[in-house]
């Protein structure tokens, strides 16, 4: 995707009525918990020839926004000032009569068979252009992917921090009867998006995990009339079993952070161990030897260690181990059962699948397993992933009952802005990909 | 895998129920080849030497305490019913399904269930069945029997189930 720099509009549109500004320069602190979504404008960006795609790219960066929970968009109806151009000069008194604090201005064209979308942030209480404009262009069946990325720039621009709109997540499509459910594998956009199906229903797969780069995923198949690991090309949906030891099952797959090597579970005699093996199938080696399960491993980001689930202690705890060996630590002892434990891209957190009472939390902890923080909770909440900047948890969330059924859900690591992820059906054990390039 | 096997069982169901049954039952003699799934596990129940016999009277299914896999007593006793069987039975071979309640995380129920149905395969191959013509596999709870949340089928569904195969396994 092409992507430059515009001039920067000159920002010289103080006026008097600024004095009754409360507001310091447009910013959200995430880590402070935001309690009052900040109000921006996105007025429809000017058509300069890309026709309804201009309408529907003003959309979904709307969606992204306002989906955060840290934005609150401020209705058209309302704005007073109207961009017939996209140069118009911004008038500031304006937007800080509807209590507006950010205002985006765009136009979306087409040039050389690709749509073009330009556009700019403006902080209105300091009066001034918040960064510089940018311009970016794509294929027009790209065009979501080009609203991500605006949306990427506004939220690093006003967060500090980087966006995860322009993802991709990998999970499987459920359908059918709870006794005769139906797996395929799947991809989405992060939002629900463009749903892309990866294998039929001939066979039952499980916990599909991207790798580091998107590009390939690693999940378990049931074709062979055992769990397997199968290794698949994102690009051409072609995929080979990796090597098994014959009476063994292996299951619970995760890629390491440079993408070379996967750690998985391997059951034999009925006990489960973890073992990691190269990406090309070679070099298999056993990590832990004990009589317990030890399952549901997942990689620091750094590489150095390795956080599992085990029930050596007589219930599925949390355990941390060294990579290149060396004794695992216990890091959860809150009451009830922990699992599916999940390292924060960032590195300080860990997600997690609690079980208590009769109830399913997805939570957080530090790495030490301290500053435990439940974020939902339900009949039945399991297998967290993280969006790639760490701040946001997809999961799975499956409803009692014959009629249940399992739907994918995301959460703020603050506990607030629950929402399930519309329009792709029945759906189960997502893993969120790398903000895309 | 599983409707792989089902299928071969259902064939050696006909065969079965027409070496046993020179009248016919159920619908085995049907010019048209549609048989009845009714009378074919008729006439298969009432002959001691059919796949089906074994499931439905020697009993194929054996359960288990939430996140526990020991045999209780009951339990020991189908699984010696079933190895008396296997023992007579020496050109059949099984594979032991370990299945469990939906309570619990995807991954541990799938070593769980790979838990159980060893804990089966143990106890046969300890009831002088050859290790050779056991198989294990876990679907986690993948594969529930019952679709309730309550507890009456969560027991239902925290089982291992021996299924019956053609061959005396590798």
């Amino acid at each position: 995707m092409v992507r430059w720099i515009l001039a920067a509009m000159a920002a010289l549109m103080m006026t008097a009525g600024l004095a009754a500004a409360q507001q310091g320069p447009l910013h959200i602190e995430i880590d402070e918990g935001v309690i009052e979504p900040l109000p921006y404008a996105l007025p429809s960006f000017v058509d300069e020839g890309a026709g309804g795609l201009t309408h529907d790219i003003t959309r979904v960066i709307a969606d992204d926004l306002s989906g955060t929970g840290l934005f609150r968009e401020i209705p058209e109806a309302a704005h007073i000032q109207r961009f017939g151009v996209f140069d118009t000069p911004v008038s500031y008194a304006d937007w800080q009569a509807i209590n507006a604090q950010a205002l985006i201005v765009g136009a979306v064209g087409m040039s050389g068979g690709k749509v073009v979308v330009k556009f700019r942030l403006f902080d209105i209480y300091s009066g001034a252009q918040l960064g510089d404009g940018q311009q970016l262009a794509a294929s027009p069946q790209s065009w979501r992917r080009l609203a991500h990325k605006v949306a990427d720039v506004i939220y690093a621009r006003v967060t500090g921090e980087s966006g995860y709109f322009d993802s991709r997540v990998v999970f499987v499509s459920e359908s059918g009867p709870k006794d005769q459910r139906q797996k395929r594998l799947a991809v989405m956009d992060y939002d629900g998006a463009n749903v892309t199906y990866l294998t039929d229903s001939s066979t039952i797969v499980l916990a599909p995990r991207f790798s580091p780069q998107g590009d390939r995923i690693l999940y378990t198949t049931f074709e062979t009339g055992f769990p397997r690991i199968k290794m698949m090309d994102v690009g051409s949906a072609s995929g080979q079993l990796l090597p098994e030891v014959p009476g063994t099952m292996t299951f619970a797959p995760r890629f390491s952070p440079d993408g070379n090597s996967i750690v998985y579970s391997l059951e034999q005699n009925g006990n489960t161990d973890l073992f990691q093996m190269s990406v090309n199938g070679g070099g298999a080696q056993r990590l832990t030897n004990s009589p317990a399960i030890e399952t549901a491993p997942s990689f620091s980001p750094d590489g150095a260690r390795i956080v599992f689930e085990s029930d050596r202690s007589g219930t599925q705890q949390i355990y941390v181990m060294p990579v290149g060996g060396g004794e695992p630590v216990r890091i959860s002892f809150g009451e009830g059962r922990y699992g599916t434990p999940v390292w924060s891209p960032r590195g300080d957190l860990i997600a997690f699948t609690k079980q208590a009472g009769g109830r399913f939390f997805i939570g957080v902890m530090r790495t030490d397993g301290s500053e435990e923080r439940l974020l939902t909770a339900s009949f039945l909440d399991e297998g967290p992933t993280w969006s790639p900047n760490g701040r946001v948890i997809m999961f799975t969330r499956e409803s009692p009952g014959a009629s249940g059924g399992a739907k994918l859900y995301t959460v703020d690591i603050s506990g607030r802005n629950l929402k399930a992820i519309e329009g792709v059906g029945g759906a189960s054990d997502p893993t969120w990909g790398p903000l895309l390039p | 895998m599983q409707l792989l096997t089902k299928a071969a069982l259902g064939l050696a169901l006909v065969a079965l129920a027409a070496c046993n049954n020179p009248q016919g039952m159920g619908g085995v003699n049907d010019p048209g080849g549609a048989f009845g799934e009714g009378g074919i596990s008729q006439g298969a129940l009432n002959d001691p030497n059919s796949p089906a016999y074994f499931s439905a009277t020697v009993g194929d299914t054996v359960n288990f305490l939430v996140d526990q896999s020991t045999l209780s007593d009951g339990a020991r006793t189908t699984l010696a019913g079933q190895a008396q069987w296997l023992n007579a039975h020496p050109n059949y071979a099984a594979i032991i399904e370990g299945h469990a309640d939906e309570q619990g995380t995807r991954e541990y129920n799938l070593a769980l269930g790979a838990r159980r149905a060893s804990a089966v395969q143990e106890y046969l191959i300890s009831q002088g069945v050859a290790a050779t013509r056991l198989r294990t596999v876990s679907y986690g709870k993948e594969r529930p029997l019952a679709v309730c949340s309550t507890e009456e089928c969560y027991y239902k569904n925290r089982r291992a189930v021996t299924v019956i195969s053609i061959g005396a396994g590798s």
